[in-house]
């Protein structure tokens, strides 16, 4: 498109000029060189617009671009012209005579051309933007939803809410009673502030759980919390245990087929709130790669976030007994 | 009579399908079992016409019971919540049901499994895990086996190879050979590609059991791997070996 339009300006410029009796030859070669130095100074408009793109007053060094170029155009027509010895003796007047209208077209057209890659820079941009403004408001959906999910654990809500379904005929206060603990440990965990709580606190939310766990798997899961009493009223983030217990008793009853044993617990050793959560697995099934699950790697990622360490958190495999280990640093 | 077992590993999930059943007089609930181990079992030994199953359980999966099955007798999946596995269901499954589920749902699955007929069912088993199998996108960690009345889990890390046999594969691993019902094509999709690789037609090799590459005769290429066993390579097989091993 670009290019038909110089071609038609070149053949114009080369009739004009023909018109004005100019010889053949000579008119050939100025309209040649002529467009092809409006081509490069286009090419140089467009391409530095590319890099700096003006706001506001600022379109006047646009201007003052444009005209610098066409005039830095007209000179090297100039010295173009003198090199190949074009419009001398008595035809030198002619190019003299044209160097206004010469310079008013490279004005005009390298303006235009401005105009027109501003436009489209800026079209594109505020494509691109708008794409990234898309994908960041997926992103933070996804995300959104990601950590909904995990909150609501579905998988454990159904079954919590099938045994509740069970037990109305044949324990209607079990099943009560169950309602309650599954609405308030969904209260606690739907809890919005990040401010620091203390273990009690936690250990009242955690057991909500494990109470509804040793509903749904009756006898199959026992636990054992062994707590120091200096350790009641430490610090810790909220939530912070309840994946790694999760994780417990996932891999422990889905490892094994008799009756499984969890363990925590909790002491203080100065400066940390050390609390230690074990469960019983299988090393012959679950294999190293895979044991550490998603709970284990979110619970060193929320770790890192808040105290910046990555040795606060330590697992170990032994005697078919896996244990994680947090150590939660005590500001006081 | 209608012989049914429940398998599942909560106890009161368990006491909800036995409640609802109890309004089938036609049906005997002949055994309920809390494991996939249970549950193979009590169907060799029952030969039931109805199945209800539960998915998520310890050690095997509901899926990979089903693996295990020679003849497959009529499945009702009930299930918490497992998108992938909803698919499947539709169709293989008589029904599933999703927990918890009204009693009205329940009907529901028994008059379609009422009127399908309490015929076993004698569908192509590993036919039914591929299709299951490729709408699960996990790749395998571990393959069950049946020895018997008797389940052995092993996990793909113990591995060494596997080769074809017949309409089986056999898989070698340091504690012996097992025979899994299933193709070498099947392993091939589902295996991690970065741990095994298909070196011929009816073998495929743990990448980290290679211990070199020997030519022998002429054109013709084997490994042997750490145990000294050798395996052949194919034509196809080479460029393939060539490409995880980096040479």
């Amino acid at each position: 498109m670009f290019l038909f339009l110089i071609a038609v300006f070149a053949s114009t410029q080369y009739y004009t000029l023909i018109i004005f009796h100019i010889d053949s030859k000579t008119a050939f070669q100025d309209s040649v060189i002529s467009n092809a130095t409006l081509v490069a100074c286009c090419w140089l408009i467009v391409n530095s617009l590319s890099f700096y793109r003006p706001k506001g007053y600022r379109y006047l060094f646009v201007i003052i671009w444009c005209k610098a170029l066409a005039a830095l155009g007209i000179y090297i027509l100039y010295l173009a012209f003198q090199h190949l010895q074009l419009y001398v003796g008595a035809n030198a007047y002619l190019f003299e005579l044209s160097v206004p209208v010469r310079f008013m077209f490279f004005l005009l057209f390298i303006g235009s051309m401005a105009v027109t890659s501003v436009l489209w820079y800026h079209q594109e941009e505020a494509k691109s933007i708008n794409l990234r403004k898309a994908e960041t408001e997926k992103l933070t959906k996804d995300m959104e939803l990601a950590s909904l999910r995990e909150k609501l654990q579905p998988h454990f809500l159904f079954n919590s809410l099938n045994s509740i379904s069970s037990l109305i005929l044949s324990q209607p206060t079990a099943a009560r009673k169950m309602v309650h603990q599954l609405s308030d440990f969904l209260r606690g965990t739907l809890r919005k502030d990040d401010a620091l709580t203390d273990l009690k606190q936690e250990l009242a939310h955690l057991n909500l759980y494990l109470e509804i766990e040793r509903m749904r798997f009756g006898n199959r899961l026992n636990t054992e919390i062994k707590v120091d009493d200096e350790a009641l009223a430490l610090n810790l983030p909220p939530m912070l245990l309840q994946p790694l217990v999760e994780n417990a008793i996932k891999f422990g009853l889905y490892d094994n087929l008799e009756a499984v044993k969890i363990q925590i617990s909790a002491s203080y050793k100065v400066p940390y709130l050390v609390v230690a959560i074990s469960n019983p697995f299988d090393a012959s099934t679950s294999h190293g790669n895979k044991g550490t699950g998603f709970g284990l790697a979110s619970t060193a990622r929320r770790l890192q976030l808040l105290y910046n360490r990555n040795d606060l958190l330590h697992t170990e495999r032994q005697n078919q007994q896996f244990t994680a280990t947090l150590k939660i640093p005590q500001n006081d | 009579m209608i012989k049914a077992i429940i398998i599942d590993d909560e106890p009161l999930a368990r006491d909800v399908i036995k409640s609802y059943l109890a309004d089938y007089p036609a049906i005997s609930l002949v055994e309920e079992c809390a494991n996939g181990f249970e549950g193979l079992k009590a169907i060799n030994q029952h030969q039931p016409n109805l199945v209800f199953l539960d998915i998520q359980m310890p050690k095997i999966t509901g899926f990979e019971l089903l693996e295990l099955l020679d003849t497959l007798p009529s499945i009702i999946f009930t299930t918490a919540f497992d998108e992938f596995a909803l698919k499947a269901f539709e169709a293989n499954a008589i029904d599933y049901l999703l927990k918890p589920f009204s009693e009205e749902r329940f009907q529901k699955a028994m008059d379609k499994f009422l009127a399908t007929g309490t015929d076993t069912h004698t569908q192509k088993i590993p036919q039914l895990v591929e299709q299951l199998s490729a709408q699960n996108p996990s790749q395998t960690e571990r393959v069950v086996i049946k020895l018997g009345n008797k389940i052995k889990v092993i996990s793909i890390y113990d591995i060494a190879y596997l080769s074809a046999d017949d309409d089986y594969v056999k898989i070698h691993t340091a504690e012996g050979e097992f025979l899994k019902n299933q193709t070498l094509a099947f392993f091939e999709k589902n295996l991690n590609p970065q741990l095994f690789v298909r070196v011929h037609r009816s073998f495929i090799v743990k990448i980290d059991q290679i211990t070199k590459i020997e030519s022998y005769e002429k054109d013709n290429l084997i490994l042997i791997l750490k145990s000294g066993e050798k395996i052949p390579i194919s034509k196809t097989g080479y460029p393939k070996l060539k490409a995880v091993l980096g040479i």
